[in-house]
């Protein structure tokens, strides 16, 4: 640490701008002073940590040189995960859950945005805005408790209704099959309305004319959704749908760990529960590493290939 | 004549507006009745309610699940520990955004651009799990309270939200007028900008102040001493390991059959007591949501 202070020291009086803005505005970098550290200490330092998913791991009473590593291994580690019996489950769960939660969970804001637009009395629309926010801040941990009390079987009140309409002989929360719609359906009655803010914003930026326009030129309400209030959404959808894209290998560790069972687990083991299982619980740091690097370069490849086709197609991009 | 035929709804728009009540109804229902669930299963007979019996109004009035809730020390602990871990936490975070969205914001600050790179890069790329807990450990705040506080206090999406709304919503020649008259950054900041700031202080001071409330990774990774668990961490054990009672698990055992039957109700009660906090602050902070969300979406 000592001798990156002195060549960053250096580097200032090197450069005479920085020096010259750092005297102007001290004030300025006392502000951003404490942010940047803390950005550098805990996001960039782990970024050089990077290189144990090519090395070995190796304890140093100097944090720098623990996450230096050890002998260099290349892609060993890398190899060693593809070639896991376990890879192709991992990789089908995790890009199971992860489209269907995009293809199911990404329509679902829109439509209710659409719909929240059409309501005209403004106290019913706040009622039932402020009703679909709500769930959105329930913590996940109580999310899944939620959905372990209401859905038990024998004594859930959703069990009940489901054996009253036939189908109540499958025990919802330890079965393979209804493991992934659980977890997209929950995930959408959680978040689709605090998602939907943000439609809601784009169509509230409707120019007001086209409405009297088209209602002249005999346009009915389905008429107006479709060729007004739509299009009108079109940008907002194509931002959003291309960062969802990069998160294509993201499953949210948290909501798929906490709802895992014994029985499920076929179906409900990820990649980022088992980074965690092989890195925290079973100490293979370098291993679990390179499980998680190359997790990171995929979504990095979705991301780059959607605002590519997107930027081609429709001029509309991230970078 | 003309006029009538104008504003008379013909059967599509009828049916259009049809559509729209039921499905609102049904959105609201499907939303809002398991929230009301819990609230009347946590005060009725927990057999009614194992039963299905409880639908639309509690039954069997019983605060037996509150009374075991009251007399948890393990609840009472998280909640403790929640609380420092909330209001410390979200206190950090406040004090490192907002002075750095306000710099940020400075048109005529030249590194400004550069800065703005810097930050906006951790989103896209990070180090990923092992290589922030291995530095973490390294820094000895695993089993350490400020392991809850210190580490990512700086949220880049709302840093560029507050940044946004700085650099929109409060007029250039305000600072102008300020400097021609001595006003230092410092001064400004303090005096003009802050004050100027509360919709968004409010809207980012609720991110943070959830994301600490809710926050189970961090305990769950980096702590393994009870005394320093979160709340979060004991609703695991509660409501879904079924360690509902502090002496002996909920399930199994001779007493088993009788204390599972108590158990859920319990759980109900938890549910609301853990989340209560988070719905009070709630209604006050709404009415800047769509603001919030409104300069998040502004590119950067």
């Amino acid at each position: 640490m000592d001798s990156l202070q002195t060549q960053s020291s250096t580097n200032i009086v090197k450069n005479k701008k920085l020096s010259s803005s750092i005297k102007r505005d001290y004030q300025l970098w006392l502000l951003i002073l404490p942010a940047i550290v803390v950005i550098f200490i805990f996001n960039y330092i782990p970024m050089y940590g990077i290189q144990l998913a090519f090395r070995d791991y190796k304890f140093d009473l100097n944090i720098i040189k623990t996450l230096s590593g050890g002998n260099f291994r290349g892609l060993f580690y890398f190899e060693k995960f593809i070639t896991n019996y376990l890879f192709m489950d991992l990789m089908r769960n995790t890009i199971s859950i992860s489209l269907t939660t995009i293809l199911l969970g990404f329509p679902a804001p829109i439509l209710l945005a659409l719909l929240l637009n059409q309501i005209k009395n403004f106290r019913t629309k706040k009622i039932l805005q402020t009703t679909v926010y709500l769930p959105h801040f329930i913590s996940i941990v109580v999310m899944v408790g939620l959905m372990n009390v209401l859905l038990s079987p024998n004594t859930g009140i959703i069990t009940h209704v489901l054996s009253a309409i036939g189908m109540g002989d499958i025990n919802i929360l330890g079965s393979t099959k209804t493991f992934v719609p659980l977890f997209v359906l929950s995930d959408i009655w959680q978040h689709c309305g605090w998602n939907s803010i943000i439609y809601l914003a784009a169509l509230s930026s409707v120019d007001p004319q086209l409405y009297d326009s088209s209602k002249i030129d005999g346009a009915n309400k389905w008429h107006t959704v479709w060729y007004i209030e739509i299009p009108a959404l079109i940008p907002t959808i194509i931002i959003l749908f291309i960062l969802s894209m990069g998160n294509v290998l993201n499953t949210g560790f948290e909501k798929v760990f906490l709802m895992q069972n014994a029985l499920n687990l076929p179906v409900s083991e990820v990649i980022s529960t088992y980074t965690y299982k092989i890195g925290i619980l079973g100490n293979q740091f370098s291993y679990s590493a390179a499980i998680g690097l190359f997790n990171t370069i995929i979504n990095f490849v979705f991301l780059y290939f959607m605002n590519t086709i997107s930027k081609k197609y429709s001029d509309i991009s991230l970078w | 004549m003309i006029k009538f035929s104008f504003t008379r709804r013909s059967a599509g728009e009828v049916i259009f507006d049809v559509v729209v009540f039921i499905l609102c109804l049904f959105v609201f229902l499907v939303i809002a009745y398991p929230l009301f669930f819990v609230i009347i299963a946590s005060v009725s007979d927990s057999t009614l309610v194992s039963r299905g019996l409880v639908i639309f109004y509690p039954k069997g009035f019983s605060t037996f699940g509150f009374h075991e809730i009251l007399k948890d020390t393990r609840i009472w602990t998280g909640y403790r520990n929640t609380f420092i871990y909330t209001f410390g936490g979200t206190a950090l975070n406040l004090a490192l955004t907002l002075p750095a969205a306000y710099v940020l914001s400075r048109y005529e600050f030249r590194p400004r651009r550069f800065l703005m790179m810097f930050f906006v890069i951790t989103m896209f790329f990070n180090g990923g799990l092992i290589p922030t807990y291995v530095l973490i450990k390294g820094l000895h705040l695993t089993n350490n309270m400020l392991v809850f506080i210190l580490p990512f206090s700086v949220n880049v999406f709302n840093l560029i939200i507050t940044r946004t709304f700085i650099e929109h919503s409060i007029p250039k020649e305000l600072y102008e007028a300020a400097s021609m008259d001595g006003c230092t950054h410092f001064r400004y900041f303090f005096k003009i900008v802050l004050p100027l700031s509360k919709a968004v202080i409010s809207v980012i001071g609720l991110y943070y102040l959830v994301a600490h409330w809710n926050d189970f990774f961090t305990g769950l990774i980096y702590v393994r001493k009870n005394e320093l668990q979160p709340l979060q961490i004991v609703l695991r054990d509660i409501l879904l390991a079924n360690q509902v009672f502090s002496q002996g698990a909920g399930a199994g055992g001779a007493a088993g059959g009788y204390a599972q039957r108590f158990a859920d109700q319990v759980k109900y009660g938890v549910i609301i007591v853990s989340t209560l906090p988070i719905l009070l602050v709630y209604p006050f902070v709404q009415k800047y949501f769509e603001k919030g969300v409104m300069i998040g979406s502004v590119k950067g």
